[in-house]
C-alpha cells in the first residue's frame, strides 16, 4: 500500500488523507449536514457514531460522490478534489462497504471481486488470474474463501471478507465501513477487527460506523460523533466511557439504558417441548410465563431464529409440540398461530416484518381485517380508529396514517410491528432481535414497550446477539449452541456476559 | 396536498393523457357533419315545404347507408304524409337516380326540389338536371345544414370505441389482479379464444345451434366462461404449489388452451350460433348503451369495490408488495395468488364469450396477442409490473388510451404498420413517466 504518498500538484505532506470541512447538505425540509468537519489521517481507524438520522451516511454518501454537498471542502491527501459521481470516488481511492452488501449473489467471489475490472488476456477474461489474485487478497486479510463458490453460499462473514478485498483490489486509500458486525457472530466480528488493523497497518484509513459501542473502543482509535448534522464532540476512543459517548449522541444524560421492571411471573403461558428442525433445531423445550421476559441468547447460527420460527410456524417442525395457557394448540402455519395468539415480530423489519411501500395504515392493519371487515368488506371507519389507537398508544410519530412504513425511522418502523400485534391481541409475543438497526435513543422505547407488554401479563420470548441487551432486559436466559440448548440462567445482577459466552460457546 | 392527493395524483395520473389524446384526435378529426338524423330530417322537410308550393315533387336522393336510408324515410313521410306520390326516393349510386330522373322526364311534369345528403348533393346527376333533363325545369337542390364537428367525437363512432375495447377492458380486470400479486398472465388471449370455440361448439353441437335457446346460449357461455376459470385455478395452483415463476406457467398454459380451441374446432370457425347470439355483443338493451360497454363498466365498478373495500382486494396488495411478510401476518397467500389466476381466467372466458358474440362465432384465432393489450393496458394504466400497487380505474383508462389511439389513428387515415409504433412508443411513454414519479 502506498496510501497517502500519492504527491498531487499541491500536495501539503503534513495534512490527514482526508480532510471535510464544512460540509453541508439540505434536503427539502431538513439540513441533513450543517457544517460538518471529519479527518481522518493514514493508517487511522476513526469510529463515526450517532444516532439514526445524524447525518453519518449523508456524510458518507458525499464522501463517495453519491451526493453533491451544497457546501464544504474535501481534501484528499492535501489535494481539493470534487467528484461527480460514485465511480470518479472510487477511482481517487474510496471504498464503502454498505451495511447491505452489494455482491451479486450468483457468481464467485473472484468474480464479484474483479467486477467491472475483469483481467483480460487477449481480450478474454482470464479466470485463473482473477481467481490467483483472489487467493492473494484474501490471504492478505488474513482468511480464506473459496474463489469458486458463488457467493450466495458464503457465509455473511465471508461475503464481507470478499467486499474488502474487492475495496482493496482498487487500492483503497479510505475505506468506509457501515455497520460491519451487524450480522456477525463475536468470532467473527473479532476476526473482522483483526482484519481492520491488518489494513490499518498498511496505511489504509478506515472510517467505521458503529452501534456496538463496545466495538470502538476496541477497534478504533479516535471518535467522531454526530448529532443533528453537527460534530458534537470526539476524542480518542479509549477516553470516552460508554456513558459519555450515549450522553454525546442522544444529547442528553440516559439515566438507565435498561428500564427498571417489577413483574412477578404468573402462571406458564406458552410451553414449547421437542421442538425439532433438521440440525438447525434439534430438541429445544422451554416455557415463558405470562408478564416474563426470556431471553433466547447465543451465537449467530445457534439456531434462535429458527426456533422463533417452528413455534410461530413460519416453518415446518420436524417433531415437538406447543401449548398455549395448557392447552395444545396445532401449529402448522402463521396463520394457526395467530390464532392462538402467538405473534412473530421478525429481525429483518423490511423483508419480513412490514409492506414497505404501503401505507402504515394497512400495515397495522394486515393481521387484524378479519375482525374488521364484515362480509368481506373492511369497515373504513373501524379500521382508522384501530389504527389511531394503537399508534398514540404505542407513541408511533406519523405525519398521517397513510404515509408509506417506508418512511419511517427503524425505532417507528419496529413500533408499528408492534402495534400492528397488539391490535391482534396477540397474548405471546416473540421478538427476534427487537432493536436491531435502532439508535440508542429510540431503544429505550422499545425496551419500554416490552415491559409494559410483559407487564399487562403477556409473556415475551426475545432472540438477541447483542449480550447487554439480553443481561438488561430477560427475566431469565436460555442459551443455545448448534441447535440446542446448553444452558438456562435465572437473570439478576451478578449474572456477567461471560457466564453466557460460556454456555453459548459450549 | 395531504398524502391522498398524492396518492389519488399518482394512481390516476394517466386521466390528462387521456384527456389530451381525446383533444387532440379531436381536433385532428374534425370535419363538416351531416346530421342525418329524425331531427334533420324535419328540419329539411320544413325548409323545402316553405320553399315551394303545397303539391311539389320532390326527388330525395341518398346512399344505401342504413342512416341515410333512415333520413330519407323520416324526410318522405314528412313531406308526403299522404301516398299521392309527389315525392320519390332513390337509393344507390349516381347511376341509380340517373335512372330514376330519367323515368321522371318521361312519365312527364316538373319536378320542384331534390333533396339530398352532402354527400349525394355533389353527384354531377343532380347538377346535370336542367341540361339533361329539360322536362324537368330546374330543380332547388337542398341539404341539411352541416355543422363542423370532430369525426372522432361522433356519437356513433364513441360506442364504436367502446365497444371495440370492451373485450380487452374486461380481461384486464383479471390482470391487473394477476399483476398487483407480482404475477403475469400470459394465458388470457388464449383462454378467450377457447372460451369461444367452448361456447359455440356446445350451441352447434348440443343445445340446437341456430335453433338454440336464449338459456341454452346462456348455459353455453356459464359453461366456457367457468371452464376457463377452471383453467386459471389449475395455472396458480402449479404457480404456488411448485413454486415456479408465473411467466412460464402461464406460457405452458396459453400454448395448451390455444392447442385444445384448435382440437375442439377442428382449426375452424363455428358458425352455426343463432341471430340472437349478437345480443350480448351488439346490442343495445337498456337506454341505448351497448351492452357489452354496460357489462364492461359494471365490472370495473365490482373490482373497484373488490380491491379498494374488502379483505381480499387488501390481500392482493400485501401478497404483491412482499408476499412474506404477508404469509408471517397470516395471510393465506396461496389461495390470495390462486383467487388472482381464477379471476383472470374467468374474464379472460367472459371476453371470449363477447368476442363471440360480436362477430358471431368462435373460432382458435380469435383473442391472439390479445394477452399483449391486455397487459399493455394494464401498464398504461399505471399498475406497476413489480407488484403491490395499481388501481383498477387506472386500467380502464389506459385500456381506453390504447383504443382511442387505435381508432383515432384509423380516422386519421393512419396505415396498421404505422399504428403499431406508435403504439409502442405510447407504451414505453407510459412506462417512462412512471419511473420519472418513482425518482
Amino acid at each position: 500500500m502506498t496510501a497517502g504518498t500519492r504527491p498531487g500538484s499541491d500536495a501539503d505532506p503534513a495534512a490527514p488523507l482526508l480532510a471535510m470541512t464544512g460540509i453541508v447538505k439540505s434536503y427539502p425540509g431538513v439540513r441533513a449536514l450543517d457544517g460538518v468537519d471529519l479527518e481522518v489521517a493514514a493508517g487511522e481507524v476513526v469510529a463515526l457514531v450517532g444516532e439514526n438520522g445524524a447525518g453519518k451516511s449523508t456524510l458518507m454518501k458525499v464522501l463517495g460522490g453519491v451526493v453533491a454537498p451544497d457546501a464544504g471542502r474535501i481534501r484528499l491527501a492535501g489535494r481539493a478534489v470534487a467528484w461527480r459521481s460514485p465511480r470518479e470516488a472510487r477511482a481517487a481511492g474510496i471504498a464503502v462497504i454498505h451495511q447491505e452488501l452489494s455482491l451479486v449473489p450468483g457468481l464467485t467471489a473472484s468474480e464479484n471481486i474483479f467486477l467491472g475490472q475483469e483481467p483480460t488476456r487477449h481480450g478474454f477474461l482470464a479466470p485463473a488470474v482473477e481467481r490467483r489474485r483472489t487467493v492473494d487478497l484474501v490471504a492478505r486479510l488474513g482468511a480464506h474463501v473459496d474463489p469458486h463458490v458463488p457467493c450466495g453460499r458464503l457465509t455473511t462473514s465471508q461475503q464481507q471478507l470478499v467486499e474488502i478485498a474487492r475495496a482493496i483490489s482498487t487500492d483503497a486509500r479510505v475505506l468506509v465501513m457501515d455497520e460491519p458486525t451487524a450480522s456477525l457472530s463475536h468470532a467473527e466480528a473479532a476476526r473482522l477487527h483483526d482484519v481492520i488493523r491488518e489494513l490499518r497497518s498498511s496505511g489504509v484509513a478506515v472510517i467505521y460506523i458503529s452501534h456496538r459501542l463496545e466495538e470502538i473502543a476496541a477497534v478504533c482509535d479516535r471518535v467522531v460523533v454526530l448529532r443533528d448534522g453537527r460534530n458534537v464532540g470526539g476524542g480518542p476512543a479509549g477516553s470516552l466511557g460508554r456513558r459519555a459517548l450515549i450522553a454525546l449522541m442522544v444529547g442528553r444524560d440516559l439515566v438507565d439504558e435498561y428500564p427498571a421492571r417489577d413483574v412477578v411471573p404468573g402462571p406458564v403461558r406458552l410451553a414449547a417441548r421437542g421442538l425439532r428442525r433438521g440440525g438447525a433445531v434439534r430438541d429445544v423445550s422451554f416455557t415463558v410465563r405470562r408478564g416474563e421476559i426470556l431471553a433466547l441468547a447465543g451465537l449467530v447460527g445457534a439456531g434462535r431464529t429458527e426456533t422463533l420460527r417452528l413455534v410461530f410456524g413460519a416453518d415446518r417442525r420436524e417433531a415437538g409440540t406447543i401449548e398455549v395457557d395448557g392447552r395444545p394448540v396445532t401449529v402448522r402455519s402463521p396463520r394457526d398461530a395467530i390464532a392462538a395468539g402467538i405473534a412473530l415480530l421478525t429481525e429483518d423489519r423490511k423483508a419480513e416484518g412490514l409492506v414497505l411501500s404501503h401505507p402504515v395504515r394497512e400495515n397495522i392493519a394486515l393481521p387484524n381485517l378479519a375482525g374488521l371487515s364484515r362480509a368481506g368488506f373492511i369497515d373504513g371507519r373501524r379500521e382508522r380508529a384501530l389504527v389511531d389507537r394503537f399508534a398514540t398508544e404505542l407513541r408511533v410519530r406519523l405525519a398521517h396514517p397513510d404515509v408509506p412504513a417506508a418512511t419511517l425511522s427503524g425505532g417507528n418502523q419496529q413500533k408499528v410491528v408492534i402495534a400492528k400485534w397488539l391490535a391482534r391481541s396477540s397474548d405471546v409475543l416473540l421478538f427476534d432481535e427487537p432493536t436491531r438497526g435502532i439508535d440508542v435513543g429510540a431503544r429505550r422505547e422499545i425496551y419500554l414497550l416490552m415491559n409494559e407488554l410483559a407487564a399487562s401479563g403477556k409473556a415475551i420470548v426475545m432472540a438477541s446477539s447483542d449480550l447487554p441487551e439480553v443481561l438488561g432486559m430477560a427475566d431469565r436466559i436460555l442459551v443455545m449452541h448448534d441447535g440446542r440448548v446448553t444452558g438456562e440462567i435465572a437473570n439478576g445482577p451478578d449474572v456477567t456476559p461471560e457466564q453466557v459466552m460460556a454456555l453459548a460457546v459450549a | 396536498m395531504g398524502p391522498l392527493g398524492h396518492r389519488l395524483l399518482a394512481d390516476y395520473r394517466m386521466v390528462p393523457v387521456l384527456v389530451v389524446l381525446v383533444g387532440a384526435l379531436s381536433i385532428l378529426t374534425i370535419a363538416d357533419q351531416a346530421p342525418l338524423d329524425d331531427a334533420a330530417a324535419r328540419r329539411l322537410a320544413a325548409t323545402i315545404r316553405a320553399a315551394g308550393p303545397p303539391d311539389q315533387r320532390v326527388l330525395v336522393v341518398v346512399r344505401s347507408r342504413p342512416e341515410e336510408q333512415a333520413f330519407a324515410k323520416t324526410l318522405a313521410r314528412e313531406l308526403d304524409p299522404g301516398t299521392d306520390e309527389r315525392v320519390e326516393v332513390v337509393r344507390g349510386d349516381p347511376a341509380a337516380a340517373r335512372e330514376a330522373l330519367g323515368r321522371l322526364a318521361a312519365a312527364g311534369g316538373r319536378l320542384d326540389a331534390v333533396a339530398a345528403t352532402p354527400t349525394t348533393a355533389g353527384w354531377l346527376v343532380l347538377a346535370d338536371i336542367p341540361a339533361a333533363f329539360p322536362t324537368l325545369g330546374s330543380p332547388r337542390v337542398f341539404v341539411p345544414t352541416a355543422r363542423r364537428w370532430p369525426n372522432f367525437l361522433r356519437g356513433d363512432n364513441l360506442v364504436n370505441v367502446a365497444n371495440q375495447i370492451a373485450v380487452i377492458a374486461i380481461m384486464a380486470i383479471g390482470m391487473t389482479a394477476v399483476i398487483i400479486t407480482g404475477g403475469i398472465d400470459l394465458s388470457v388471449g388464449s383462454l378467450a379464444a377457447l372460451s369461444s370455440v367452448v361456447a359455440t361448439r356446445l350451441i352447434r353441437d348440443h343445445l340446437g345451434g341456430v335453433d338454440a335457446s336464449a338459456g341454452g346460449m346462456v348455459l353455453a357461455c356459464a359453461t366456457a366462461i367457468a371452464a376457463c376459470g377452471l383453467v386459471g385455478w389449475g395455472t396458480g395452483a402449479v404457480i404456488t404449489f411448485f413454486q415456479v415463476p408465473p411467466f412460464i406457467v402461464t406460457l405452458a398454459t396459453m400454448l395448451m388452451a390455444g392447442g385444445l380451441a384448435s382440437i375442439l374446432s377442428g382449426g375452424e370457425s363455428i358458425h352455426q350460433v343463432p341471430e340472437s347470439f349478437v345480443r350480448l355483443g351488439r346490442g343495445a338493451d337498456v337506454a341505448g348503451i351497448p351492452n357489452a360497454v354496460l357489462l364492461t363498466v359494471l365490472l370495473y365498478v365490482a373490482a373497484h369495490v373488490v380491491l379498494s373495500r374488502t379483505r381480499l382486494g387488501r390481500h392482493l396488495y400485501a401478497v404483491g408488495g412482499n408476499a412474506e411478510a404477508a404469509r408471517l401476518a397470516g395471510v393465506p397467500v396461496r389461495r390470495v395468488v390462486r383467487a388472482a389466476y381464477v379471476a383472470s381466467g374467468l374474464l379472460a372466458g367472459l371476453g371470449g364469450v363477447v368476442l363471440a358474440s360480436q362477430l358471431r362465432s368462435g373460432s382458435p384465432t380469435y383473442g391472439a396477442m390479445y394477452e399483449l393489450y391486455v397487459i399493455a393496458a394494464v401498464v398504461v394504466g399505471g399498475t406497476s409490473l413489480g407488484g403491490g400497487e395499481g388501481r383498477v380505474i387506472g386500467t380502464l383508462v389506459g385500456a381506453l388510451i390504447i383504443a382511442v389511439i387505435q381508432n383515432g389513428m384509423n380516422l386519421a387515415g393512419i396505415e396498421s404498420y404505422t399504428q403499431k409504433i406508435v403504439l409502442g412508443l405510447v407504451i414505453l411513454s407510459a412506462v417512462l413517466l412512471d419511473r420519472l414519479r418513482r425518482r
